[in-house]
């Protein structure tokens, strides 16, 4: 089981890693967010996987997830969707004050087609 | 019971900086004001130093400290004795007599709020330094010094010349400041105290000690600096763009000074050792002469005084070099002469500068007979500064003599030493006689911008109480300036003071042939001035540390944009590249140096089937969402299915409130993306630079690769958690069965205090950058899916007002029992939000508003002060802050419940959450909203 959490966790860093790495905002938005999920998943793990305790303290409880790793990852959470937002925001202003969504905020890259795959927006 | 005067040093050093803000203050209402009530406090201070004369006389020394981080040795303590005692009353004599100068000196369209202000800071921070016991603390004076005395150089700041010179000042005087804490910090280190007196004691232990050489560098690189000795010394001309009072003070008693202050401090501690002579010395000589010669080819008075007191700066150094016991008493004798005289000097240029509207010498020529009382003054200043017997300046200059003389006999080339010192000294006979002869005879004046004329009575009076003091100096030294020079030695020296005589007659000796030699050769000097000033233009005059300075500067500017633009191309991607590829090798440099396997014995989980499909959905989905990255919709949904089944994962895992959070979070998010992406464009461009494509894919699946591992070498080990502590305390301590809720309101409430205050920060950053926005109209043909053309479909709205009040009941639940059972403040937040986001996206923004009247700037700001208050009760109550309480009530029907405090701070998440949130939509979705008007009103 852990080697499948560990997989998931390279599997969303490597997706996350790429879309950040790219030249338009809106896949470099949405690759921040699968690195957050990254983050997320990994601090829960260093708390070890359980399966199947309960969630809140009970006299017949055997034993317990590790509770802090939850709290620390719940706030994160919520900061980690300020953040996303905080992102799109900005990328939409700097769509608005610069005229195009490159994250240099380039009209023209050498790297890329001048046409996009349908329609444009300018 | 503590006296005043177990408190008034302290009070002497800081009473001027409190009197600034009043003079800033009172400046308001009257300008003179000001003036006069810098003055009233200068006095002030002089009379908190009176009741010391008696005993600093008694040769006592008082030190009065207070311990502030006594871990690395830092006491707030000061100390009075001769040398201090000295100081003081120059700086704060002068400073008064300089106070009510600037009163008449300064035009109508100064600001005299400011320029008091800036004088008294300075004031306190010289005094912080000649009263400080201990050195840390001395140090700060010295760098405030720099830094005020740079805003008074730079007080007429629409001047170019007067800022450069001003940033030039701060630079070299700030960095040797720094050179200072550093010899500081050594001596400290080497003693084992940074108080004075232990320091003082210590004498012999640092001159033995092998970082002496280190230290005296260290030390002497301040004092070069701040006293404007070769090669530090090209600031102190430049400084002359300061108003004239400011030079009058900063350069004979005040900001120069500071340097030759700590020679003397440190003169029982560092002298007596040939490098102090050889570096000392040279640089005191070199700069004697350099400012003596230079100074007879300047045509501007305050430059004529600023390369003198380069010069009188430069003998003091040289007395001190020498190292002797009586050339240290001559050189505390030269600096009481040199600041009466010197002050006096600037004064008066001032004056000529002030009545006549040019301080130009070729202009500048027979004003004896249009101010004579002027004159008469700046005649006797001059021959105080050139030496001349029965003033104040020949008798230092003879000690000097003689000092030199000895000195010749000590080192092998040291017989030119009175040869230089005498040709040095006829050439201040010449620049003194210039200053004279030049602007009082020499004919007539040459087209002044003003009719000349003896200025205001009251702006006299300093001058001419000055020039009183060269002259009963110079006659009656035995009366006047006896006791003071004999105190001040003697605590200079810390040891019993050599014999020495003050009498004006000597007898015919060398010093005295000196004395004339150089007054002779002056005269002759200034009368053939014109065959040297045609080999100094032609060679000298364009020689300028300033020049080299800027040269530097320049230099410094050039390599820094350099080096940033090295590394910045302005390019995110390849910040992010190199980001990224630092971060792994710096994990891979981890990974090799680990000597234990990489994978731990700890017993793995099984792996069950559903578990196993959920997760290849998982990654499947991730692929698509990469896949696809370039149809931003597709995309986005993708990525939507990722967060699901993460959050089942939490539940898996027993987590049910990450679960809850994750799945609430995770709609909220995709609703947002999709509102913007509403304005931006619906797909990327074709990448067609493949090598970027294959590098970045190599690198992101080695980090995911590296992050697989990483994760794996810390699953398969053991640990040891501190859960234990919050699983047993979180019933009998916080009152709450759900431990993870009690972690965030409890234990570690301060921090969830600072994560709601980042998300109301991030809510507020982006209604600010949404507020303004103008985004360009989406066309809709760029949508590949096409829109719909109903906004607001009928069945939608219907289903959801029904739900509404039924999602806002769960809110409100999960919120109530998230202490004991799974929920809480961010999860009912969250909730509470997606019930409202639902509305607005069923009925658009309008409905809403005209429904819910309420601020969503109002409900995160009430959230943080419920939140906050909480904390505060607890402080008021006695415990630390955000302690949280609770108790049992029974209420009838009910049954028995429990109530605790942190209950209210949770409800200060809620309303944060809530308010963040749908502030944020709502703020999207206007735009969008306003948008479908205008398209409306186009078709």
């Amino acid at each position: 089981m852990e080697w499948l959490i560990a997989i998931t966790i390279g599997t969303l860093t490597t997706a996350g890693v790429y879309l950040t790495l790219r030249a338009r905002t809106f896949p470099v938005v949405v690759g921040l967010t699968l690195l957050a999920y990254a983050v997320n998943v990994f601090l829960f793990a260093m708390g070890r996987l359980t399966i199947g305790q309960p969630g809140v303290i009970d006299a017949e409880a055997l034993g317990y997830a590790d509770p802090l790793p939850q709290a620390l990852v719940l706030t994160a959470i919520v900061i980690a969707f300020a953040i996303t937002a905080f992102l799109i925001v900005l990328a939409l202003k700097s769509s608005g004050e610069l005229g195009n969504d490159h994250v240099d905020g380039l009209t023209v890259d050498s790297d890329e087609e001048v046409t996009r795959l349908k329609g444009t927006n300018s | 019971m503590s006296s005043l005067l177990d408190i008034n040093l302290p009070i002497i050093a800081l009473l001027p900086f409190f009197g600034a803000i009043f003079v800033a203050w009172v400046a308001k209402f009257n300008r003179y004001a000001s003036a006069w009530s810098a003055a009233g406090i200068t006095v002030l201070a002089l009379l908190f130093l009176y009741p010391n004369l008696s005993v600093i006389f008694g040769g006592e020394t008082i030190v009065q400290s207070w311990s502030w981080i006594p871990a690395i040795g830092l006491e707030f303590a000061f100390r009075l004795d001769g040398l201090a005692l000295l100081f003081a009353l120059l700086i704060l004599i002068i400073g008064l007599l300089v106070i009510i100068y600037a009163r008449y000196y300064l035009s109508s369209k100064d600001s005299m709020g400011r320029f008091f202000a800036y004088l008294l800071m300075f004031m306190g921070s010289m005094l912080g330094i000649v009263l400080s016991e201990n050195l840390l603390q001395m140090v700060v004076f010295w760098e405030l010094t720099s830094l005020t005395s740079f805003l008074l150089i730079s007080y007429w700041q629409d001047r170019d010349y007067a800022r450069q010179g001003a940033r030039m000042a701060l630079a070299i005087t700030g960095a040797g400041g720094l050179a200072l804490l550093a010899g500081v910090l050594l001596i400290g280190n080497v003693v084992g105290s940074y108080n004075l007196t232990d320091v003082l004691a210590s004498g012999d232990l640092i001159r033995q000690h092998d970082l002496y050489i280190p230290i005296l560098l260290l030390v002497l690189l301040g004092v070069f600096t701040k006293s404007a000795q070769f090669p530090f010394h090209f600031w102190l001309p430049h400084a002359m763009g300061a108003p004239t009072p400011v030079s009058a003070y900063l350069h004979s008693a005040t900001m120069v000074k500071a340097g030759i202050f700590l020679l003397a401090r440190f003169f029982p501690v560092l002298s007596g050792t040939p490098e102090w002579t050889w570096i000392v010395g040279t640089a005191g000589m070199l700069t004697f002469i350099i400012g003596a010669y230079t100074a007879l080819f300047k045509d501007d008075l305050k430059g004529l005084l600023a390369y003198s007191t380069l010069s009188h700066l430069g003998l003091i150094t040289l007395l001190f070099g020498f190292g002797t016991k009586l050339a240290a008493v001559a050189a505390i004798f030269h600096i009481i002469n040199h600041a009466t005289f010197k002050a006096a000097l600037f004064m008066v240029a001032g004056i000529i500068d002030h009545e006549t509207g040019t301080r130009d010498m070729r202009k500048l020529n027979g004003l004896l007979k249009y101010m004579p009382h002027t004159a008469i003054l700046a005649m006797i200043a001059a021959s105080a500064m050139a030496g001349v017997p029965l003033l104040n300046g020949f008798l230092s200059k003879e000690m000097f003599f003689e000092q030199a003389l000895t000195a010749s006999n000590t080192l092998f080339i040291s017989w030119m030493v009175p040869i230089l010192v005498t040709v040095a000294a006829a050439f201040s006979v010449a620049y003194s006689l210039r200053f004279i002869h030049d602007v009082f005879f020499n004919g007539e004046p040459v087209d002044l911008p003003k009719t000349p004329h003896e200025p205001g009575r009251i702006m006299r009076i300093p001058v001419d109480i000055l020039v009183i003091v060269c002259l009963a100096v110079g006659i009656l030294p035995m009366f006047t300036v006896a006791p003071i020079l004999a105190v001040a030695v003697a605590d200079t020296l810390q040891t019993t003071p050599p014999e020495y005589s003050l009498a004006v007659w000597h007898g015919l000796n060398i010093p005295l042939l000196m004395s004339f030699l150089a007054l002779g050769l002056g005269v002759l000097i200034y009368f053939k001035r014109h065959i040297f000033r045609t080999f100094h233009d032609r060679y000298l005059d364009h020689l300028d540390g300033k020049k080299i300075f800027d040269y530097l500067l320049i230099q410094l500017q050039k390599f820094a944009v350099y080096f940033t633009r090295s590394f910045d191309k302005g390019s995110l991607q390849n910040s992010v590249f190199w980001v990224v590829l630092t971060s792994l090798i710096a994990g891979l440099i981890g990974f090799m140096s680990l000597s234990a396997p990489l994978l731990g014995t700890r017993e793995l989980l099984p792996i069950d089937p559903i578990t196993f499909v959920i997760i290849g959905l998982l990654i499947l989905a991730t692929f698509f969402t990469v896949y696809y990255h370039k149809q931003h919709l597709i995309s986005l949904l993708m990525m939507g299915i990722i967060g699901l089944i993460v959050s089942l994962g939490f539940v898996k895992f027993s987590a049910p409130d990450l679960a809850l959070t994750q799945l609430s979070v995770e709609v909220v998010t995709v609703v947002l993306l999709l509102l913007a992406l509403y304005f931006l464009p619906q797909t990327s461009p074709k990448e067609i630079g493949k090598t970027r494509i294959s590098r970045d894919l190599v690198l992101s699946i080695l980090s995911g690769v590296g992050v697989t591992l990483f994760t794996m070498a810390v699953l398969t080990r053991e640990y040891d958690p501190i859960s234990h502590f919050f699983l047993s305390n979180s019933v009998p301590g916080g009152g709450g069965t759900n431990v993870v809720n009690v972690i965030l309101v409890d234990f570690r409430g301060f921090d969830t205090l600072g994560e709601i205050v980042v998300l109301a920060l991030s809510g507020l950053g982006i209604y600010a950058m949404l507020e303004y926005l103008k985004l360009p109209e989406p066309c809709k043909q760029s949508f590949i899916h096409g829109l719909s053309n109903d906004p607001h479909p009928l069945i939608m709205q219907t289903l959801t007002r029904v739900l509404f009040p039924l999602m806002i009941m769960v809110a409100v639940f999960i919120f109530l029992r998230g202490h004991n059972m799974p929920g809480g403040g961010f999860i009912a937040g969250l909730i509470a939000a997606v019930a409202l986001i639902v509305q607005y996206l069923a009925n658009g923004t309008d409905w809403i508003t005209e429904r819910l009247k309420l601020n969503m700037h109002f409900v995160i700001g009430s959230g943080l002060l419920i939140a906050t208050f909480t904390g505060l009760i607890a402080i008021a109550l006695g415990y630390p802050f955000l302690t949280s309480t609770f108790t049992y009530l029974n209420w009838p029907i009910v049954g028995k419940f429990e109530v605790a405090s942190a209950i209210a701070f949770d409800l200060g998440v809620f309303l944060v959450v809530v308010g963040t949130t749908v502030m944020i939509i709502a703020q999207l979705g206007k735009m969008s909203a306003n948008s479908h008007i205008t398209e409306q009103k186009g078709d």
